[in-house]
């Protein structure tokens, strides 16, 4: 429930102006609440006067001792590990450092060739390893139950996997099963001083951001946003322990079968990892001028990016698009044209090294991500840099 | 076939925009609608009931005024509706928010398809499907883009991944959640909107479905927010300017040096 202290409330108004559900007003100078509450708790952290709070029932947390050892799941298709698993490695070494653990990585699979040695190059203590025809394809029901059984068994105090179409799929199944917390889609991972992780990820499209933990339920579960954390440089004599496990045969049966796998889009898995985006948006006006763009790009040696409005305006297609809808880039360079910077796309680059941008309107937002930022029209500008660029490699 | 579709009310997330002076959500006019991708969940559920037979009915749990959607959704040709609605549902994460649909859905009677959307916009987790299916012990398939046919109680679907697509075969009863590809979405029909504007949606509370008090709520919620604040600006960028010939000179050098190293 959400209390009011209403001989602390001023009545100024901060909760209700920062509610996003309209569930709190200010009624003759007091905050009153109303049923759209959900007690997300926003209108908490905005009072200044402390005269909200909301209550929990203290319940009993289960024996979060018998729980230890940092976990990372080791996402592989196509035979090939996932970037974001090497990326959680790498957060991961941190995070079991700090609680004085081991990392561990858990990896499902039809045949782990040299696998288990990459994660352990990448920073794993030690890979959990699966190795089961019915492993081959990734399935819900098989990958749930394999995972639950081994966190059953070893009670692992987090696990981590990469916010990808196969964990965002299977892990809330696992969480579930569990009964345990689950935090989609975080960009920041740490150790709070309570011991607990402390995990923060956008919300309402990225207009704000939340910070949550989970304090009486283990594992801490949470899916990560590839391209955010850095991975470690791959060290190939790194020694780690290789324990293979076998999961009871009932438990990798499943009830959906793929029958058909078409692997499409190359480019698309480019952008995420390109070096250099040159990025468009509806400041280019047509298809046409949204050329200028994918010039730019190719003399770059760059991938093409774009905002939703140039995607949905038809000029490139829906890989294409960064942000909250669309892909996460973390380029050295990333150069914004005729992009606003609203706080969906923005979400998608700002990890970027370098931030470029160019838009005729000095007040536009995109400008306070930026590195560099120039105000004038893309027409005249991107012609004359184009050209620029090519005297320079002459 | 009896299909159920869950569907949330959100903020139309068009209009919730951070106010850059104050720095806080400003939400003035900002509507309630039905998450967009629900819709497209529903609207499959009407296709395949168009092409199977059987009956669809929506459901929230929401606030009293998520009626409105389950209205909506009426007037867009599904059968039936209804709420779950109490304040002891306040504050559910994801977990709880799983407990309390699959208590309501299976308070309904036996179901042979759950659809769900792919996510909800307000919080973006996409967890409840998943969430949701394991509850009903139900196998799914998520991010479904084509739904291919329907045998002898086995569905063939697409599903999208981040290379490619998948063709799953899932027996059914199952859970689906949906991306936009899916369908495009029909508008309320004359009919539909008579037979809305007639229709009583019935609320249920916790004690009607059933529920745990102890699995509900803040309380059935493992997951709490401690901290919520807007997203950082980097703030100390460079403003190149001059003429356009200095200003593109400046920016080749900048590009050229990033781009290939100085
Ligand atoms: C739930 C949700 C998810 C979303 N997800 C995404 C997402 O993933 N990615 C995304 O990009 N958006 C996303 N959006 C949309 C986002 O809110 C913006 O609408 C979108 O990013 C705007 O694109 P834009 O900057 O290209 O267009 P606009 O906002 O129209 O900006 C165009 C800019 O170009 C400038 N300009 C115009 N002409 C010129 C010229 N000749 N020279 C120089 N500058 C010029 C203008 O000053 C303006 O700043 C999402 C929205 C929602 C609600
Ligand atoms: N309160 C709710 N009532 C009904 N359906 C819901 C609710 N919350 C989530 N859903 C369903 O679960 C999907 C995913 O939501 P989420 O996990 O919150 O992103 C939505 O598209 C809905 O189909």
């Amino acid at each position: 429930m959400l209390l009011i202290d209403t001989e602390a409330c001023i009545g100024c108004g901060l909760c209700e102006d920062n509610c996003p559900f309209e569930a709190i007003h200010v009624v003759d100078g007091k905050a009153v609440v109303n049923d759209s509450c959900t007690l997300c708790g926003t209108c908490v952290d905005h009072c200044e006067v402390a005269a909200l709070a909301i209550e929990r029932d203290e319940g009993e947390a289960i024996d979060l001792a018998a729980w230890s050892g940092i976990w990372v799941f080791a996402e592989y298709r196509g035979g090939k590990v996932a970037q974001v698993t090497n990326e959680l490695l790498g957060v991961g070494t941190e995070l079991a450092a700090q609680r004085g653990v081991k990392l561990a990585a858990v990896l499902l699979c039809g045949q782990s060739g040299d696998v288990p040695q990459q994660l352990i190059a990448a920073g794993a203590d030690i890979v959990y390893i699966v190795e089961d025809p019915a492993l081959a394809d990734f399935s819900d029901d098989a990958y749930g139950n394999a995972l639950e059984d081994l966190a059953r068994k070893y009670k692992p105090e987090v696990i981590l996997a990469g916010a990808t179409a196969i964990a965002r799929s299977f892990i809330p199944r696992v969480a579930t099963s569990l009964i345990t917390g689950l935090t989609a889609d975080c960009t920041n991972l740490a150790i709070g001083d309570d011991g607990h992780l402390h995990q923060t990820r956008p919300a309402f499209g990225g207009n704000i951001m939340a910070t949550i933990i989970c304090p009486k339920h283990r594992p801490q579960m949470a899916t990560v946003r590839p391209m955010v954390m850095k991975a470690n440089t791959p060290d190939p004599a790194r020694q780690g322990e290789i324990i293979v496990e076998t999961i009871a045969p009932v438990r990798l049966q499943s009830r959906a079968r793929v029958v058909r796998t078409v692997f499409t889009e190359g480019e698309q898995l480019n952008l995420s990892e390109a070096d250099v985006v040159v990025a468009g948006g509806r400041g280019l006006d047509t298809r046409e001028g949204f050329k200028l763009v994918e010039e730019l790009a190719a003399l770059l040696d760059g991938a093409v990016g774009a905002s939703r409005a140039a995607v949905d305006s038809g000029w490139v297609g829906y890989p294409h698009q960064v942000g909250q809808t669309g892909k996460t880039v973390a380029s050295k360079l990333y150069v914004a044209c005729g992009i606003s910077g609203a706080i969906q796309h923005v979400i998608g680059m700002k990890s970027s090294e370098i931030i470029v941008a160019i838009n005729r309107d000095p007040k536009a937002t995109i400008f306070d991500v930026a590195d560099y930022g120039v105000v004038g029209d893309l027409f005249e500008i991107l012609p004359r840099v184009i050209e620029k660029i090519k005297e320079r490699r002459s | 076939m009896r299909i159920v579709v869950c569907i949330k009310q959100v903020p139309d997330a068009k209009d919730v925009r951070l106010d850059p002076v104050t720095n806080t959500l400003s939400r003035e006019g900002v509507k309630s609608v039905i998450n967009p991708y629900d819709r497209h969940a529903m609207e499959e559920g009407v296709r395949l009931k168009e092409q199977y037979g059987g009956t669809v009915t929506v459901i929230s749990m929401g606030p009293p005024q998520a009626k409105a959607i389950l209205s909506e959704a009426i007037s867009c040709g599904v059968d039936d509706a209804f709420l779950v609605s109490d304040r002891a549902f306040a504050g559910s994460d994801t977990l709880a928010t799983t407990y309390t649909l699959a208590q309501a859905i299976k308070k309904s009677g036996a179901v042979d398809l759950v659809l769900c959307g792919k996510q909800a916009t307000d919080g973006d987790t996409a967890q409840v499907g998943p969430g949701l299916a394991a509850r009903l012990d139900m196998p799914y398939v998520t991010c479904v883009k084509k739904i291919n046919a329907i045998k002898d109680q086995v569905m063939r679907v697409e599903r999208m991944m981040d290379d490619g697509y998948d063709e799953v075969e899932i027996e059914l009863p199952a859970l689906l959640t949906v991306v936009k590809e899916i369908n495009v979405p029909r508008f309320p029909s004359l009919r539909g909107l008579r037979k809305a504007k007639t229709f009583d949606i019935p609320s249920y509370s916790a004690a009607d479905i059933d529920a745990d008090p102890a699995q509900l709520g803040l309380g059935g919620s493992p997951t709490w927010v401690v901290k919520v604040f807007p997203p950082e600006c980097k703030g100390e960028r460079s403003m190149i300017e001059g003429s356009l010939e200095e200003i593109a000179d400046k920016l080749a050098g900048i590009l050229s040096d990033s781009a290939y190293g100085a």
